[in-house]
This record gives C-alpha cells, structure tokens and sequence, in this order.
C-alpha cells in the first residue's frame, strides 16, 4: 500500500486526552469522535485534515488511557498513518488491531516538519519526503504482526486462522 | 538463560517451557475485564465479528464505572449495551450503580484476581494487580472482543527492570510517592515496553494498598505491567478473598534485566507531579506557593480505606480552606461501608469535605469535579496531562491522600509536615 499526504507534526509524549478528550467518550461512534480528534492540542486539526495526510510525532505517541476511541478517532479523521520516533504500547496494539497503519522510524520523527509533502510504502517501511527531498527507512513489522494488517485488523485475522503462531 | 517473575507467567499460560524477550506469543487469560467506556467498543466489535459466545462467562467482568452512575443520556446507553450483553451471555461478574466499584479496586478486593494469574482489562490501570504477583495489564477494545470470544491474547515478551526495595517509609510517606519518585526518575516512557518488578526486604514494610497504587501506575512510565515479588502480606490479602487454588513464581537469579534499580524507601519524601505530566515530580522544598481550588482523593490509584483513613486522621478537628472544593471518592461499596462504619466519612463531613458514591468521574474529566479555566486541583489521581480533568487551562498536581489532605486543609499545594509546622 502506497500513501501520499501532507504532514501534521507534534512532539514528545502525544496522549490519548489530547487525541480523543474523555469528554467526548460518551459516544463510540466513529466520525462523531473524529470531529474532535486532536482537539487539546491542535484545535485546528480536524477542520483541516484530508484524507491521506500522515501525523508525525516524536516519541510516546498514544501515551495514557487504553482508549481505542484515540486510534479510531484518527483513522476515521482521514489520516493515513501515523509515524512516531516511538508508541505507548497500547496505543500501538490498538492501532494494529483496528488497522490503522502506523511506522515506528526516530530519523522520520526527527526530520519531517509540519506540511512537509511525504509518500510510504507499508511493504518496504520506506518514506519518502517529497518536499525535503529524503528518504528514512522505518521499522519493518514482524510476520505475525503484518498477518494481522493484512487480515485488516485482529478479529479479521482470528476468524481466518491467522494469529496461531505457536 | 533464566526468567522473571513476567516472563514465568507468560510462558506458563503459553503452554511453553520457556520464553525470552521479544518472543511472540499466544496466551490463555484467567480474566478479562472491560468497562463502560471500552465495553461498548468491544461488545459492538464482538457482535460484528459475528461471534456468538464468550468463552467463559465466569471470566468476564464488565464494571460500569467511568461515567456511572450515568451522567448523561449517551452514557446511560453505553450502560445499558453492557448490561444487555452481560444478560444474554450470562456474565457472572457484571457489577452495576449500588454493588460497583472502580474496576481496579473492586477485582482484587472480591478475589477475582491472584497471583500466578494472567488478566487483561481494556483499561490501562489494569496493570494494579501486578501488587498481587499476578501479570496484568491493559489493552484496548479490540483486544477485549477477541479475549472474550477466545480466552486467548496475543503478546510480545517484555524485557524487564527489577527495583530492588529496601528501608522503610517516613511518616506520611505511602507507595504513591514512591511510584511518583520512580516516574521522576524513569520518565514516562522510561520503562516503555517493558516490565517493572519489584523484590527485595523492603516490600515487607509495604501495605497492599502501597502495593497496588504502585503497580497501578507502572502504566505512567510507559511499563506493560508492574510486578511484586509474593510474599506474607500478598498471601495475607487473598487469604478469605481467593477462593481457588493460586501459583506463585519468582524470578530465576540469572534471570536478565535491563536495568536494575535500587529503591531506599527511607529516604523518600512527600512527592508531587506538576502539571502537564506525571515525570514532573517536585518534593516539598520545591513546591512553592500554589493557591488551590479543588482536592479530589479517591481513583483506581487512591481510593482504597487506607487512603480515606490518611485523609480522616489530617482533617480531623480541622476544617477545608475556604474556596476550596474537596471530593472523596471511596473505591468500592464495601470501602465506603468500612469508612463509614469506622467514623471516616464523618470526620471528613465536618471538615468539608463532599462524599461521592464510587466513580471514576473527575480523575478523567468525565464528570463529579471537572475543573474550569485557570483552576488548580490536587489529585490522588493518576494523570495529569492537558485537559485531563477539565479545561485545558487547568491544572493537576498528582499527590498522596496525606499531601492532597495537608493541602484541603491550608488551600495550597502543602505536604503534611508542612501542616504541622503551620498548626503549632
């Protein structure tokens, strides 16, 4: 899968209150969530994201509450993937299960700044930095984890057969 | 090469002989729990899945705790999508307004964790239970549906930090300064994708409640769980209350760590996060002066009956400051009966003080004590960031019941020495 957007960038320790306020939890619903998706930090963000577009972030993105509101509320928002020097562990498996791609890649946390033009390719974990005219290596998933992304998410891949590693 | 404490228990539901960090591996869980926020979620992911049974409903606790009893209209619907799922799959373990508590105090207080055990809960304090030797820690929604519809959790073997406990508290000292200090000195993601485990002499001179509020936050240094060894007070606790038959297992001594720490609990002090995260710890010679306007003591990290205990025996005869709302949240019903029977809640009703029925509310800005623009709150909560409890031009000091207590009292940040200085 090949993607291409434009960047949103945050820094150190993005939680999942700013991501998805608790005040907003009273409600499941997909797009109901995404119209405040980032809304402590960045009041801007949901008025102005498109389809396609990639957060970058420094490290401990999704750090907090085990919320998955936090990583539907961004995938429903329109956001492609999001790519961080490092994830809080349950944002990161929630990610995976629900299928919102994301990229652990330091040098892309470092380097991207906001609005810069990027493209991904999930297979290869390359991006590519249009506007700077770079390109970083991310993190590659391991099988047992790319087998969930390929089933489009955890429950897909229980009903096919496709978490039994043992 | 040898295994900690974690490591055991995932290899033992794994069905393996053995397991090393990073491995990835499918496990059986003892217990799942969900709650009214992230109930919801997995209950409509479970359906569209097209799963039909659960796999044990001895195994599923489903706690309405967070917006209970319902603040609003959206929220009494999330209850009621809980309550209807725990009827028709007949759950055992539903507990509802009048016989709830907040999830992380209710589970180990009516047995339904012990150690050797192997819980996930879609909620990140899970990982509490680690006080009772047990591994536990949170996941999402997702996750929940698949546990509940399998019995089974994918993870990937943490390596781990080992803190080596020794000395004894000060007075006024309890375990949430301790993990407090801990945070400050790891930072919030110090110990990210890891586990946190604890042993050594000094866990003896710590309560299971220390105990508790410490694992409960290993979560706030990033930790996939904390750990204790098991020992007299870990059997002490589940005797009467673990009716079924427990294993223990310590670590291996050529068990690997990352890093291992050294905690002197003697020479920890009263300590406090300030704003905007829970690293940000300051002891009382560097709190400064910090006018407040709330005190909310209570949360899945502070709400057990010693914490009520600690607050009642610094308010006694004394009265809240003027322009300052205090909020006591006792964990559990049985909690509250206790405080009440013991004359807590009176004392603390002649100080000022308001008493609410268990809820998680305030501590997530849900409801019950949500903060406006500019206003300060001391917090035996657990998280401190942007907007965590209200306006995002708010603030939240994360402290002990002895500290948020001593600061009800005087109507800024104060740490209970400080009180008695003051009283004299």
């Amino acid at each position: 899968m090949i993607v291409r957007g434009k960047v949103f960038k945050y820094g150190d320790n993005v939680d999942t209150d700013v991501i998805i306020p608790a005040r907003y939890l009273n409600t499941s619903d997909p797009q109901a969530l995404a119209r405040h998706c980032m809304e402590d930090i960045d009041p801007a963000f949901a008025g102005s994201v498109q389809p396609g577009d990639v957060i970058v972030a420094r490290s401990n993105f999704g750090c907090g509450s085990s919320r998955e509101h936090a990583p539907i509320a961004i995938k429903a928002s329109g956001i492609a993937c999001v790519i961080a020097a490092s994830f809080a562990r349950i944002f990161y498996r929630n990610s995976i299960n629900i299928g919102l791609a994301i990229l652990e890649c330091p040098e892309a946390a470092e380097k991207i700044e906001a609005g810069d033009q990027i493209a991904l390719d999930f297979d290869s974990g390359v991006i590519q930095n249009i506007t700077k005219n770079e390109q970083y290596q991310a993190q590659p998933f391991p099988p047992f984890i790319k087998n969930i992304i390929r089933h489009n998410g955890l429950l897909n891949a229980i009903k096919n057969g496709g978490t039994n590693n043992e | 090469m040898g295994m900690t404490m974690t490591q055991k228990i995932l290899a033992d539901h794994a069905g393996l002989p053995s397991v090393i960090a990073g491995q990835l591996i499918n496990a059986k869980v003892d217990f799942v729990l969900g709650n009214d926020i992230t109930g919801p979620v997995a209950i409509q992911e479970f359906n569209r899945s097209g799963f039909t049974e659960v796999f044990d409903p001895q195994r599923i606790a489903l706690v309405m705790d967070h917006f209970a009893p319902n603040k609003d209209i959206k929220a009494a619907e999330q209850c009621k999508m809980c309550r209807d799922f725990a009827g028709l799959k007949n759950l055992q373990h539903f507990y509802d307004v009048g016989e709830m508590g907040i999830e992380h105090a209710l589970l180990p207080e009516k047995g339904l964790v012990a150690s050797g055990e192997l819980i996930i809960g879609a909620d990140s304090h899970t990982c509490t239970y680690g006080a009772l030797g047990a591994f536990s820690t949170g996941v999402g929604s997702t996750d929940l549906a698949a546990a509940m519809a399998t019995g089974k959790v994918w993870f990937k073997v943490p390596p781990a930090i080992k803190f080596v406990i020794t000395g004894k508290l000060q007075p006024d000292v309890s375990g949430k300064d301790v993990i407090l200090h801990i945070i400050g000195m790891l930072g919030v993601d110090g110990a990210l994708y890891q586990s946190m485990e604890f042993c050594g002499s000094g866990l003896a001179n710590l309560t299971m409640d220390d105990r508790l509020a410490m694992a409960n936050m290993a979560i706030e240094a990033g930790a996939k769980n904390g750990i204790f060894e098991v020992d007299d007070v870990t059997r002490e606790y589940m005797k009467g209350r673990v009716q079924r038959e427990y294993k223990v297992f310590y670590a291996d001594d050529d068990a690997a760590y990352s890093r291992v720490i050294p905690i002197d609990l003697s020479g920890i002090e009263p300590t406090v996060a300030f704003p905007h995260l829970p690293e940000n710890v300051r002891t009382p010679k560097d709190f400064g002066d910090i006018p407040i306007d709330q005190v909310v003591i209570g949360s899945c990290t502070n709400g057990r009956l010693s914490d009520i205990r600690i607050a009642a025996e610094i308010m006694k005869g004394r009265k809240v400051a003027k322009g300052v709302r205090v909020i006591i949240i006792p964990a559990t019903q049985a909690i509250y009966k206790e405080a009440m029977q013991l004359g807590y809640l009176e004392t603390l009703l002649d100080a000022g003080c308001a008493i609410s029925t268990p809820t998680c509310g305030p501590c997530l800005g849900g409801h019950m004590g949500i903060l406006a623009q500019g206003e300060r709150c001391v917090a035996t909560t657990n998280r401190n960031f942007v907007g965590r409890m209200g306006h995002t031009q708010s603030e939240i000091y994360l402290a002990s019941p002895a500290v948020a207590a001593a600061s009800a009292i005087t109507g800024k940040l104060t740490a209970p020495g400080q009180l008695k200085e003051v009283s004299i």
